[in-house]
């Protein structure tokens, strides 16, 4: 199984779906592209596991249409979708040995059993599993497991992916490496895949885009870098990465923080309160007055949280404003340290002063 | 500094002896904790069996001989009475799994508050005493009773339908009673099931009814099996039921222990029975657990 079959996309529109009063997921509208690996990226309780189940047919939402390639699947039972999916806890079937889990959905499919062999092997292979078919399921580590749960979700060449937090079992190490070999596996069978996790790291690292989920809605949707230098939301720029956010009265177009006149390269409108959100790494220590496209604040040092290979620190720039920074710890930022309590001007470059809205 | 190193690799490594001493003490409190509870076991199980035992290899007389055995082999009524007791356990345990498996099935998808509700409805019965049970059933299924006066007003049969002093009557009464010890084990084990395993199996291209005979099925076995052995072994040994519902007529091993015990004083010849269906009932758990259990075992183990 070197390739699947052409990857398809998928279309979703107008996905609805309430518990009696609670909406868990409103008109929700999402293209994925084919052969895309998208991220479902969300605290829990943002309907993005409800997506996926409504994806595979666990879930029958109350309105909505999905079309992968063109077929209307809405109304189709899961096992006529033809999707594999890889579950949190893998869901193995611990009565049966590895082979016949991965053969599970060949032989459902009436393959000839000479056909089964040959593709479970490769399926093992394709894995790191060779040798490993005989094995039964509770002799295996975290990680093996959680290869049999892909080779199996592939080995019948589904049109589309979907995973459930599959790494959120296995410890830092391992999900860290198992990241970079799905990305490799993805990249190799270039399948349309849907992932959904709650850690923010882990979406950056593996996806083409990220769709940002809150409240049964998508935020934001865009490629990792985009959707971490421009977030658009208050909610997209904490859940993405850090940032600080200074409260800004806009006047005529111009952002003010107290009496001080900031400056942005982003769009604003000609008045209202907003955010400023600021990335830790992006907050300069200031020298001196500051040149054109570049803001500067007085602010007072807090304290410095050491971090091995880094370090942030807090400082307040009044009315209870705290502004992270955050430095590499290199004899020369180490060096130029100010105290606690000390008063200093820290600097951020206009391009890096994103505006979002209040609230 | 060094002298006292030396001095411990010498010994064997640093409070070797404290703490070896240490364990041996642990191990004797241990020991000195379990010791109520085995006198308990030894007392009121080893000891009445082995006693049992030795009485069965004395003939009335009190002379030592095998004479109460080779009665079993050669008096047929015995012969008769065996064959009949297996085929009521495994009636009623056949019978059990085809009411049961469904219900424990129905009870496993709702969810836990109205299961609890239902399994409630299913140990009502079992707080009522046996005998009351066994009489009522007496009564519903008589010649004359109401099963038999609906069935013939409803025009569904023409004449009353033989449910007691028959063999049929000993299955049914013992089939309520005994059902619950079936439910419950399987119940539970449905329960542990992960629904994501079923999930995994529909998304795999199994039609729900694959999913059930290749997944939910064989997860079940481990409950089933513990249901199956529980309602098979008190089946063996049932008394009240077959002998009320029987009439007489159905004389199961048990009966023919008090018949003998209590009628003809025989204690020799009650003991050897009794010594039979021991060993009887020890052999099938033992086979159960040969062929089921190892299955069942891996089922266990993976969760």
């Amino acid at each position: 199984m070197s390739t699947l079959g052409a990857a398809l996309p998928i279309r979703i529109r107008g996905i609805e779906k309430k518990y009696g009063p609670v909406t868990i997921l409103q008109r929700l509208d999402l293209d994925v592209a084919a052969g895309e690996f998208l991220t479902l990226l969300g605290p829990s309780g943002s309907g993005k596991t409800t997506l996926l189940m409504i994806l595979a047919g666990f879930v029958r939402p109350d309105a909505g249409s999905i079309k992968i390639g063109g077929d209307e699947i809405i109304a189709a039972p899961p096992h006529r979708r033809n999707i594999g999916m890889v579950f949190q806890n893998y869901a193995l079937f611990p009565h049966m040995s590895v082979s016949q889990n991965i053969a599970f959905p060949l032989r459902q499919r009436r393959v000839p059993a000479a056909d089964i062999v040959r593709r479970v092997t490769s399926a093992l292979e394709m894995v790191r599993l060779n040798g490993y078919g005989e094995r039964r399921i509770n002799q295996l580590s975290g990680g093996q497991r959680q290869r049999v749960a892909l080779a199996r979700a592939m080995v019948f060449e589904p049109r589309i992916v979907l995973m459930d937090e599959p790494l959120s079992a296995l410890d830092k190490g391992l999900r860290e490496h198992m990241q970079l070999e799905l990305r490799d596996l993805h990249r190799s069978l270039g399948m349309t895949t849907i992932y959904v996790t709650h850690d923010q790291r882990e979406a950056i690292t593996m996806s083409d885009r990220i769709a940002v989920m809150n409240g049964g809605a998508i935020e934001q949707i865009d490629r990792p870098e985009a959707l971490y230098a421009h977030p658009r939301t208050h909610f997209v720029a904490s859940f993405i990465g850090e940032s600080s956010f200074i409260p800004v009265d806009i006047r005529d177009g111009v952002p003010w923080f107290r009496d001080a006149k900031l400056q942005t390269t982003a769009r604003t409108s000609s008045s209202g309160r907003y955010l400023m959100s600021v990335r830790p790494e992006k907050v300069r220590l200031a020298a001196a007055g500051g040149d054109d496209g570049i803001n500067i604040l007085a602010g007072v040092m807090g304290d410095v949280i050491y971090q091995g290979d880094s370090f942030a620190c807090s400082i307040d720039i009044g009315d209870g404003v705290k502004l992270t920074m955050r430095d590499y710890c290199r004899e020369d930022t180490m060096a130029r340290l100010p105290a606690r309590g000390e008063s200093i001007r820290v600097s951020i470059a206009a391009s890096d002063a994103i505006l979002v809205e209040a609230g | 500094m060094l002298s006292s190193q030396v001095n411990a690799t010498v010994d064997g490594g640093l409070n070797q002896d404290t703490l070896r001493r240490e364990a041996r003490r642990e191990t004797w409190k241990a020991f000195a904790l379990l010791s109520p509870g085995m006198a308990v076991v030894c007392l009121a199980i080893l000891v009445p069996i082995g006693w049992l035992f030795a009485l069965s290899l004395f003939d009335e007389q009190g002379r030592p001989s095998f004479e109460n055995y080779a009665r079993l082999v050669e008096q047929r009524s015995y012969i008769q009475t065996f064959i009949t007791t297996f085929q009521i356990a495994f009636t009623v345990t056949g019978v059990c799994i085809v009411l049961g498996y469904p219900l424990a099935y129905m009870l496993s998808q709702l969810p836990r508050r109205i299961a609890q509700i239902g399994l409630i409805c299913v140990l009502l019965p079992f707080w009522t005493s046996v005998l009351v049970r066994t009489y009522a059933w007496l009564v519903l299924l008589q010649r004359r009773g109401l099963v038999n006066t609906w069935l013939t007003d409803l025009g569904i049969v023409s004449q009353p339908i033989a449910f007691i002093n028959n063999f049929n009557g000993v299955v049914i009464g013992m089939t309520h009673i005994l059902l619950p010890f079936l439910v419950l084990p399987l119940y539970a084990s449905m329960r542990s099931i992960d629904k994501d395993c079923l999930r995994a199996s529909l998304n795999l291209g199994a039609s729900p009814i694959a999913a059930f005979w290749q997944v939910f099925l064989p997860l079940s076995i481990p409950g089933l099996v513990s249901g199956v052995v529980m309602v098979f072994v008190l089946s063996l040994g049932f008394y009240i039921t077959p002998a009320l519902m029987g009439g007489g007529r159905v004389v199961m091993w048990a009966m023919r222990i008090e018949q003998t015990a209590s009628l003809y004083t025989n204690w020799g010849a009650a003991s050897a029975l009794g010594v039979v269906l021991l060993v009887t009932t020890l052999i099938i758990l033992g086979l159960f657990q040969w062929r089921l259990g190892s299955r069942a075992a891996a089922a266990w183990n993976a969760r």
